[in-house]
C-alpha cells in the first residue's frame, strides 16, 4: 500500500518521474540525515592522516626526551607527552597510517575471501555450500577475539599474522551475508529470464547476481572496518602484533594504562580517543551507506 | 440482499439516532509525508454506510481505498494523518474521540479482517488466546468461561474440531483456516461495523467462495453493516448491495452494485468494467471503447482462428508421462548453530511428494493452450520443467521431435535450442535485473543467442521490438524502477520474443498487474502470437482469462490432470466435479 | 522437548570435533620447532629431541592427533612452561572470576539495553529513541580497554569511589570458603556482608566496561525488531481489535521481536568473551583471560591452547542454550522440529 501511496501512477499511461537516479538519492539520504555527511568527512581526515601524516608531524614520533618525560597537554606538545618524553600528537597522528592500513587490507583480504566463497556456496548450493558453511561454523565456534589471539599466538607475533587473524575471524561474517543475497536472487525471476537468453551460469555470476549485491557487500564492509581496528587494536593492547616503539593506538593505550592510576590521563587518553573516533566514525558511515542502499533497511 | 435483519441482541451504543447512517464519512482528505513531500492519497471522499448495509469500495492499486478504511478506523501509520473532513460512527465524531474511546470502539463496535490471513495472527501465540485476548480486552468474558466462549466462535467460523484448534498456531492452519480465524477475530464482540480489506486476496477462488460466504451469511444474520475493499468488480457485485469507485484517491462513482453494472455513469467505472473478463466478453472488448475501435487493432482482429490444422501436423511440443518429484521439506536450523542455514536432506523421512503427478499433454503449431489450476496443482512447476529450468523426474518432453528432457537443465541454457522456447515471468519487477535498462534487458537474449552483431544493429532490433510491444523508445534507456508494472510486462515480452520463439510460456503474466492494464497486455499477447505464428502454454488459476486467451483448457489438481479439451467446451460444458467446483467459485454478480 | 535438546546435542558433535581440529592445527603451525619452543631457551640438542619424543612430535600427524583427542579426553590440556603447573587445574581455578565477571556484564547490560531498546521502539522519534541510537552507536564504537581505563581515571582516580583495580578482592578482604567460585554469591552464603560489598565494589567497574560495550548490540537488535514487529499486520490486527497498548506491546509484540534479539545473544557472547580478555587485563583480574595474555607474552603455549580450546567450548555450550532458549518462546522450532 505505501509503495502505491509513495509513488502514485496513473494505469499504465506515463511513467514515473526520473528523478530517483542514485544521485538524488544520495542527496536525499545525505540532507535527512547530515550525520552521514558528518562521518564522510571525518572519512576523508582519517584518510587525510593516514596519507601524509608522519610528514607533517611536528615531532619525531619516536624522539625520545627525557627531560621532557610525562609533561600535560601544553602548546609545544598538544597532547601532552609519554614517558619517555615522546610527543604524544606526533604519535598518534603518525599511527594513524598504521591502523588504517591493517584494518584495510584485513577487509580487504575477508572482502574477497568470504565474499567469493559466500557467493559460490549461495549460488552453487549443494557440496560448496557444505563446505563453506561448515568451515564458517567451525569458525563462529570460537569467540572471534579469542581465535584471534590464538591464531597470532600460533603464526608468530607481527603485524602480517595480525592483519590474517582479523580477516579469519571476520571470515564468517562475509561469507554469510553473501551467502544469504546469492541464495536469494539465484532464483530470482531476472536470473532464470538471463538462464533463458543463454548465459551459462558463470555468467549470470558475474552480471546479474553480483552486481546486485555489491552495494550489500560494500554496507557490510563500511560495519565491520570499525571492528577490524577494534580487533587489531586489541591485539596490541594485549602485546601481540605491533611492538613499542612503533606507534599504534592500540599499543599506546597499554602504554599508557599504569599511569591512569598515578592521574597521567593524557597518555591513554588520546590515542584511545583517536582509536574511538575512527571506529565511530566507520560505523556511521555503514550506517548512511546503508540506508543509501536500502532505506526501508534503516534502523 | 437487503433482506430483513434478525434483531441485534446487543444494544450496545443506544444514543444511536434512529435513521442516521451508521458510518458517515464527509470529505475526507487523507495527507502522507513522503520523500516527494506530502501526498494527498485520499480526496475529498463521502462514503456513508446504512445500518445492515452491505458496502464495496473498488478500485485498483493506489485509488486510496485501503487508505480510505485505515482512516476510519484511525489505524493510520505514523507517516498519514486526516487532514479535512469527519468521519462520525454511530453519531460519535471519530476525530474528536480520545485514544482510549477509540480503543473500546475497535474491535467492540467496528473490526477489520485483513488482506493476508497468516501474516494477521500473532505467529506464536495459539489461536484460542488470540481470541480470548479480545475478549478479555472488551470485557465480555469472565476467566471462568473465556475459553467456552472462544471455542464457541471458532465453531461459529466453521473451524472444524474447535476445542482441538484452539491450541492450534497459525502455522499449523491453512489460509483459509487462518482467515476463518481473523475472521472469528474480528467478529468475536459481534461488532456492528465490518471492513474487510481485501480479505480474498491471494487466496484460491474456491477457498474465496468459502470464506465470502461464510462472512456474508455472519455479517447478515447479525444484522452487521459491511464495507468490502476489493480490487475485483464481480467479487464487489456479488456480494454488497453499494459500490464505491475510488480513482487516484477520488470517489468517482457511487451506485447500487446492478446500477453499476447496467449504467455505469463515469467513463472510469466504464473502462474499469470493460476491462474485467467476463463469460462471453472478448477480449478486444477489455479495451476501452476508442481503443478497441482503434485502427491498429481492427486491422487483425481475427477473433476466430480455426484451430484444425493443429491436430493434422504432427505437435510442436508433446509431454508425455510427465513426473517431479520432491523430498519432503526437512528442518531447518535455528540460532547460531543454524547460522549458515542449511538444508538439511529429509533422512528419516524418505517419502517423496509428487508436485507433477504423471501428466501428458501437446502443444500444436499455432495454438495457444492454457494449464489453469489452484495454487499448488504442479501447474508452474509443469512449465518449469517444460522451460528446462528444472529437472524432471521421469518422463517425455518432446519439443518438434526431439526428446528436451534428456538433456539436463544445466547445459540447456546455451544450446540453440533455448530459443525456441521462451518464457513470459509472472511478476514484470522481479524479472528484470534492477541494474539493466530495459534495452539491456530486451537485448541480453540476443547478445547470448541471437544471430544479429554490432551495437547499432542491436539497438536497432530493440527498437523495433519496443514498437511491437508499444513500449516507447524513449523509455529504453530506462531502468526498472523507472517504469510502471504495465510498463515492465512489455519490457519482460520484448525479451520473450526477441528470438522468434515458436513456444512462449506465460506463467500468469498478468496476475500482478490491475485490471485495467491485464486488458491492454491480454490483447498484446494476441496480437504478437498471431503475427509471428507463436504457440502458448498460458498458465493461470483465472478461468476468465485463460478462456480469451487460448484454444484449449488443460484443469490440473493435485499433480494430475483432471480435464481437457477445447476451450468452449471445458467451461460451459465441463466434465470433472473439479471444474464444475472451480467455476462455480468465481463470483457472478446476480443481476 | 527433550528430543530437540537431542537433536541440538546432536548437531553440537561435528562443531565440537571443528575446534578440537583447529585448536590442534593452531600447534602445528606454530613457527619453528615445537619442541625448541617447548623447551624452552636454555635447551640442549639432548633435551630438545626428549622434549620432542615426550611431546610425541616424531611421530606421524593422525598419531599425533590421536594422542591430543586422547589427552584432552583425560582431561589433560599439558602443562604451563612458566609455572609447571597443569593448565587444565589453572584454568579451573581461574574460571569462577571470569564467569563472574561476565555475567555480571551480560546481566547489567540487559537490564538496560532490552528497555531501552523497547521505548525507542516504541517512542520512535523521540528523545529516548534518539539517546539509543547515540549510546548504541557510540557504544560499539569505545574500544572495552579504553572505556575501562576512562572508568578507572574517573571512578578511581578522580573521585575515589571506587577501590584500587587489583582483582577481585583488595588486600584486606580474605576471599570466602568456595562453594560456587562466585565471590558475590559465596560472600552471601557466608553471610560476610563485608566482604560481599568489597568484592561488590571490585567487580562494579569490569562489570560495567563489559555491559557498556555488549549494550550496543543487544539495544540495536531489540529496536530494529520492535519495530519491524510493530508495524506488521499482526500487530496491525491487534490495534485495530482495540486491545490496550500494554497487551500489543508486551504480549504481541515483545515476544516476537525477542527471537531475532535471542539469536543476536549468541554473536553478544563471542564479543564478550573476547572483551573479557581485555577487560581482565585492564582490572587485573584473575580470570582465565588474564592468565592467557600472560602466558602468551612469554611465549608459553599450552595455557593458550588450553585456554582457547576452552573457551569455545564454552561457547559452544551458551549457543547451545541460546538455542534451547530461542525454540522455548518459539512454536514454530519446537513443534516442527
Amino acid at each position: 500500500m505505501t509503495e502505491a501511496l509513495s509513488n502514485p501512477r496513473p494505469l499504465d499511461a506515463e511513467p514515473a518521474r526520473p528523478s530517483s537516479s542514485l544521485f538524488a538519492h544520495a542527496r536525499y539520504v545525505l540532507s535527512d540525515n547530515p550525520i552521514t555527511g558528518f562521518s564522510f568527512a571525518l572519512f576523508l581526515m582519517i584518510a587525510l592522516a593516514a596519507l601524509i601524516g608522519p610528514y607533517v608531524v611536528p615531532h619525531d614520533p619516536l624522539a625520545s626526551d627525557t627531560s621532557a618525560a610525562l609533561q600535560p597537554p601544553t602548546w609545544k606538545h598538544w597532547f601532552g607527552t609519554d614517558q619517555l618524553g615522546r610527543d604524544i600528537f606526533s604519535r598518534v597522528v603518525t599511527a594513524t597510517r598504521l591502523d588504517f592500513v591493517i584494518a584495510l587490507s584485513s577487509v580487504a583480504l575477508v572482502f574477497v575471501m568470504g565474499g567469493f566463497a559466500g557467493i559460490a556456496a549461495g549460488f552453487y548450493g549443494g557440496w560448496t555450500d557444505r563446505i563453506v558453511s561448515r568451515l564458517a561454523d567451525t569458525i563462529m565456534a570460537f569467540p572471534l577475539f579469542v581465535l584471534a589471539m590464538g591464531i597470532v599466538a600460533a603464526l608468530g607475533n607481527t603485524v602480517t599474522n595480525i592483519v590474517i587473524a582479523t580477516a579469519i575471524v571476520n571470515f564468517p561474517l562475509y561469507a554469510r551475508v553473501a551467502r544469504a543475497e546469492a541464495n536469494v536472487r539465484r532464483d530470482a525471476g531476472y536470473v532464470q529470464a538471463a538462464r533463458l537468453s543463454g548465459n551459462s551460469d558463470a555468467r549470470i555470476l558475474l552480471t546479474q547476481i553480483l552486481p546486485n549485491i555489491m552495494p550489500i557487500m560494500m554496507v557490510q564492509i563500511s560495519l565491520t572496518m570499525g571492528y577490524a581496528i577494534l580487533n587489531a587494536a586489541g591485539l596490541s593492547f594485549i602485546g601481540l602484533g605491533v611492538k613499542p616503539p612503533t606507534p599504534e593506538w592500540g599499543i599506546m593505550v597499554a602504554e599508557g594504562a599504569t599511569n591512569i592510576i598515578s592521574g597521567e590521563w593524557w597518555i591513554a587518553l588520546f590515542p584511545g580517543a583517536a582509536l574511538m573516533i575512527a571506529v565511530f566514525c566507520f560505523n556511521l558511515l555503514g550506517d548512511g551507506l546503508r540506508d543509501l542502499v536500502d532505506p526501508q533497511r534503516r534502523t | 440482499m437487503s433482506g430483513e435483519h434478525l434483531v441485534n441482541e446487543h444494544v450496545r451504543l443506544s444514543n444511536h439516532p434512529p435513521g442516521l447512517p451508521l458510518l458517515a464519512v464527509k470529505n475526507l482528505t487523507v495527507e502522507f509525508q513522503t520523500r516527494r513531500g506530502v501526498v494527498q492519497a485520499v480526496r475529498n471522499v463521502d462514503i456513508e454506510v446504512a445500518k445492515g448495509e452491505t458496502l464495496a469500495i473498488v478500485g485498483e492499486s493506489g485509488s486510496g481505498k485501503s487508505v480510505t478504511s485505515y482512516a476510519v478506523m484511525r489505524i493510520l501509520d505514523r507517516a498519514g494523518r486526516i487532514a479535512e473532513g469527519s468521519v462520525v460512527f454511530s453519531g460519535i465524531d471519530m476525530r474528536q474521540a480520545s485514544d482510549e474511546q477509540m480503543r473500546d470502539l475497535r474491535g467492540r463496535e467496528m473490526s477489520m479482517i485483513f488482506q493476508n490471513p497468516r501474516a494477521a495472527l500473532n505467529p506464536i501465540r495459539k489461536v484460542g488466546h488470540q481470541i480470548e485476548d479480545v475478549l478479555r480486552q472488551h470485557a465480555l468474558a469472565g476467566s471462568d468461561d473465556i475459553k467456552a466462549k472462544a471455542i464457541d466462535i471458532l465453531e461459529q467460523v466453521r473451524i472444524a474440531r474447535p476445542a482441538e484448534r484452539y491450541h492450534a498456531y497459525p502455522f499449523e492452519l491453512s489460509g483459509g483456516m487462518c482467515q476463518r480465524v481473523v475472521i472469528a477475530l474480528a467478529l468475536a464482540c459481534r461488532p456492528q461495523l465490518l471492513i474487510a480489506d481485501e480479505p480474498t486476496t491471494g487466496l484460491d477462488v474456491t477457498t474465496q467462495k468459502t470464506v465470502m460466504d461464510l462472512v456474508t451469511e455472519l455479517t447478515r444474520q447479525r444484522g452487521m453493516s459491511t464495507i468490502l475493499i476489493t480490487h475485483d468488480l464481480d467479487l464487489a457485485a456479488t456480494y454488497c448491495d453499494r459500490v464505491v469507485v475510488m480513482e487516484k484517491g477520488q470517489v468517482v462513482e457511487t451506485a447500487t452494485a446492478a446500477r453499476i453494472f447496467k449504467a455505469p455513469q463515469h467513463p472510469y467505472t466504464r473502462r474499469l468494467l470493460r476491462a474485467t473478463p467476463k463469460p462471453g466478453g472478448t477480449l478486444r472488448g477489455l479495451l476501452p471503447e476508442d481503443e478497441a475501435t482503434g485502427a491498429r487493432h481492427a486491422a487483425r482482429a481475427s477473433e476466430d482462428k480455426a484451430p484444425g490444422d493443429a491436430e493434422s501436423a504432427p505437435p510442436l511440443l508433446a509431454v508425455e508421462a510427465l513426473v517431479k518429484e520432491y523430498p519432503r521439506a526437512g528442518v531447518s536450523g535455528h540460532g547460531l548453530l543454524g547460522f549458515l542455514k542449511r538444508e538439511k536432506k529429509a533422512d528419516a523421512d524418505a517419502s517423496v511428494f509428487r508436485a507433477v503427478d504423471g501428466i501428458s499433454f501437446t502443444v500444436g503449431r499455432g495454438e495457444s493452450v492454457g494449464l489453469v489450476g489452484e495454487s499448488g496443482c504442479g501447474k508452474s512447476t509443469t512449465s518449469s520443467m517444460v522451460m528446462r529450468l528444472i529437472d524432471h523426474s521421469a518422463g517425455k518432453i518432446v519439443f518438434d521431435g526431439e526428446d528436451i528432457g534428456a538433456i539436463p537443465a544445466k547445459s540447456f541454457a546455451r544450446l540453440p535450442l533455448r530459443r525456441r522456447i521462451q518464457m513470459v515471468f509472472q511478476d514484470p519487477t522481479d524479472s528484470l535485473n534492477p541494474r539493466y535498462t530495459a534495452a539491456r534487458a530486451i537485448a541480453d537474449p540476443i547478445l547470448r543467442l541471437g544471430a544479429i552483431k554490432g551495437r547499432a544493429a542491436i539497438r536497432a532490433r530493440c527498437e523495433e521490438l519496443a514498437g511491437l510491444v508499444g513500449l516507447p523508445t524513449a523509455l529504453l534507456d530506462r531502468f526498472p524502477h523507472q517504469l510502471s508494472g504495465g510498463q515492465k510486462a512489455r519490457v519482460g515480452i520484448a525479451r520473450a520474443i526477441a528470438l522468434e520463439p515458436e513456444l512462449v510460456i506465460l506463467d500468469e503474466p498478468t496476475a500482478a498487474l490491475d485490471v485495467s492494464v491485464q486488458a491492454v497486455v491480454l490483447n498484446l499477447l494476441h496480437d504478437l502470437k498471431e503475427q509471428f505464428a507463436m504457440s502458448y502454454l498460458f498458465v493461470s488459476h483465472d478461468l476468465n482469462v485463460v478462456r480469451l486467451l487460448c484454444d484449449r483448457v488443460i484443469v490440473m489438481q493435485a499433480g494430475r490432470i483432471v480435464e481437457e479439451g477445447p476451450t468452449q467446451s471445458v467451461l460451459y460444458a465441463p466434465q470433472a466435479a473439479y471444474t464444475r467446483q472451480l467455476l462455480a467459485a468465481i463470483p457472478r454478480p446476480q443481476l | 522437548m527433550a528430543a530437540l535438546i537431542g537433536k541440538r546435542l546432536l548437531t553440537v558433535i561435528p562443531t565440537l570435533v571443528g575446534v578440537i581440529i583447529v585448536t590442534f592445527l593452531l600447534t602445528r603451525v606454530l613457527p619453528g620447532d615445537p619442541a625448541v619452543y617447548f623447551a624452552g631457551p636454555a635447551a640442549t640438542p639432548e633435551s630438545i629431541a626428549e622434549i620432542r619424543k615426550s611431546l610425541g612430535l616424531d611421530l606421524s600427524l593422525p598419531e599425533q592427533f590421536g594422542r591430543y583427542v586422547g589427552d584432552l579426553v583425560r582431561g589433560n590440556f599439558g602443562n604451563s612452561l612458566s609455572t609447571g603447573q597443569p593448565v587444565a587445574a589453572e584454568i579451573a581455578s581461574r574460571l569462577p572470576a571470569s564467569a563472574e565477571l561476565t555475567l555480571a556484564g551480560l546481566f547489567l547490560s540487559l537490564a538496560i539495553a532490552l528497555p531501552l531498546g523497547i521505548l525507542a521502539a516504541v517512542k520512535q522519534g523521540s528523545w529516548i529513541d534518539h539517546a539509543c541510537r547515540m549510546v548504541t552507536t557510540a557504544g560499539v564504537s569505545l574500544p572495552v580497554f579504553f572505556t575501562g581505563l576512562l572508568l578507572v581515571y574517573i571512578f578511581y582516580y578522580a573521585l575515589g569511589w571506587s577501590p584500587a583495580p587489583v582483582g577481585r578482592l583488595d588486600a584486606f578482604a580474605t576471599a570466602p570458603p568456595s562453594l560456587t567460585g562466585f565471590h558475590l554469591v559465596d560472600t552471601l552464603v557466608a553471610g560476610d556482608f563485608e566482604t560481599f560489598r568489597a568484592a561488590l565494589g571490585q567487580l562494579a567497574l569490569p562489570a560495567v566496561t563489559l555491559s557498556i560495550f555488549s549494550l550496543a548490540p543487544i539495544a540495536r537488535m531489540t529496536r530494529a525488531s520492535m519495530l519491524a514487529v510493530l508495524s506488521s499486520e499482526f500487530v496491525r490486527t491487534a490495534r485495530a481489535s482495540g486491545l490496550s497498548p500494554r497487551t500489543v506491546v508486551i504480549t504481541y509484540a515483545f515476544r516476537n521481536a525477542m527471537l531475532p534479539v535471542v539469536t543476536t545473544l549468541g554473536m553478544v557472547f563471542s564479543f564478550l568473551l573476547g572483551a573479557n580478555v581485555l577487560v581482565e587485563k585492564v582490572f587485573a583480574w584473575p580470570g582465565i583471560g588474564s592468565y592467557a595474555v600472560e602466558a602468551l607474552l612469554q611465549s608459553d603455549f599450552a595455557p593458550v591452547q588450553g585456554f582457547v580450546l576452552t573457551m569455545a567450548v564454552l561457547y559452544v555450550a551458551l549457543n547451545l542454550l541460546i538455542d534451547v532458549l530461542y525454540s522455548i518462546i518459539d512454536p514454530r522450532v519446537r513443534l516442527e522440529g
